[in-house]
């Protein structure tokens, strides 16, 4: 920083930068896109780079709540628990065909899209979805991070 | 023990009890009668037969017309290395076969995905309830009368827009 003394921002900016930049990640991972989460999150792809490297095994630790694959209706109430023990602000992507829609599945077991339990932000389609969309689904996910209103979910969400 | 020998001593053993032979991909096939199902069971966990593996038991529901339900048993003998699948037909108004787990500790388990997903009774099992759907689950989803895609979610959904 030599040559400069001081830097001027806003409040808002800063904390979305600062919050974009340090995702703890709870991964909820049910299927086989687990094994492109993997992929995503260790060394070829490394999720790392974009600040979201520091996996959370806690949902009370955790701010991004990564929901990977098959939810099924036994398993529902299990996920809104884990939804519900992660502090504000929390931040939700839907990872695969599965977790966005039901995917394939459309019966007696599996829930047609998590959206139908808690809230989503970002969905990641495919089946599995290639590391390179993992990414650019996290990408977005910090570009709506960095602008939105401070505290917009306390408002928003029950 | 070749094949013709092992068929010809099934017969000899279980007698009346066997209703066809069949086989599928060189494995034997087995059709018994539903209400010695239990003995045939037994009969071929002993030896010469030796049947030592109860590999799983499926269901399969014949809707259209039949009105039953085939259970299918898949057997291996470890010490003989072959398989052998026993199928039994019971009446789909009231389906009920008797329990194997007396002879295989695993066909409680089994036993127990059969009456969850078909509402197949065992008689003689020692803990008969739902295995893979949770409490309150009402019906058999693999039935074929069970309503195509219902769903019953234990907690409230919200709808899709």
């Amino acid at each position: 920083m030599s040559g400069f003394d001081f830097l001027t921002t806003r409040l808002e900016t800063a904390l979305g930068w600062g919050r974009k930049f340090s995702l703890f990640h709870y991964p909820f991972i049910t299927a086989c896109c687990g094994m492109e989460y993997m992929s995503a999150a260790c060394a070829h792809f490394d999720i790392d780079r974009f600040g979201a490297g520091l996996t959370r095994f806690s949902p009370r630790q955790a701010d991004l709540l990564l929901v990977v694959g098959t939810v099924t209706h036994k398993l529902a109430p299990v996920l809104k628990t884990v939804y519900d023990q992660m502090l504000e602000p929390k931040w939700v992507i839907a990872f695969g065909a599965c977790a966005v829609s039901g995917g394939i599945y459309q019966n007696y077991a599996v829930v047609q899209g998590i959206d139908r339990i808690i809230p989503v932000d970002v969905y990641i389609p495919g089946c599995p979805p290639r590391p390179e969309t993992v990414l650019d689904g996290l990408m977005k996910l910090q570009d709506r991070i960095q602008h939105q209103k401070q505290d917009w979910r306390w408002g928003k969400k029950p | 023990m070749g094949k013709e020998a092992l068929i010809e001593d099934i017969r000899t053993k279980l007698g009346r009890a066997v209703e066809a032979v069949s086989d599928s991909f060189g494995d034997t096939v087995l059709t018994v009668r539903s209400d010695s199902l239990r003995s045939a069971l037994a009969g071929l966990r002993e030896r010469p037969f030796d049947y030592a593996v109860l590999l799983d038991i499926t269901c399969v529901d014949f809707a259209a017309g039949e009105g039953r339900f085939e259970l299918v048993y898949h057997l291996y003998s470890l010490s003989r290395n072959v398989r052998l699948r026993l199928k039994t037909s019971v009446p789909a108004s009231d389906p009920a076969a008797a329990s194997a787990s007396g002879l295989w500790k695993n066909a409680g388990w089994l036993e127990r995905e059969v009456f969850d997903m078909f509402g197949v009774r065992f008689p003689g099992h020692p803990d008969l309830k739902r295995i893979l759907t949770y409490e309150g689950f009402e019906g058999h989803p693999l039935r074929k009368s069970y309503p195509w895609r219902l769903a019953q979610p234990r907690i409230p959904l919200k709808d899709k827009l």
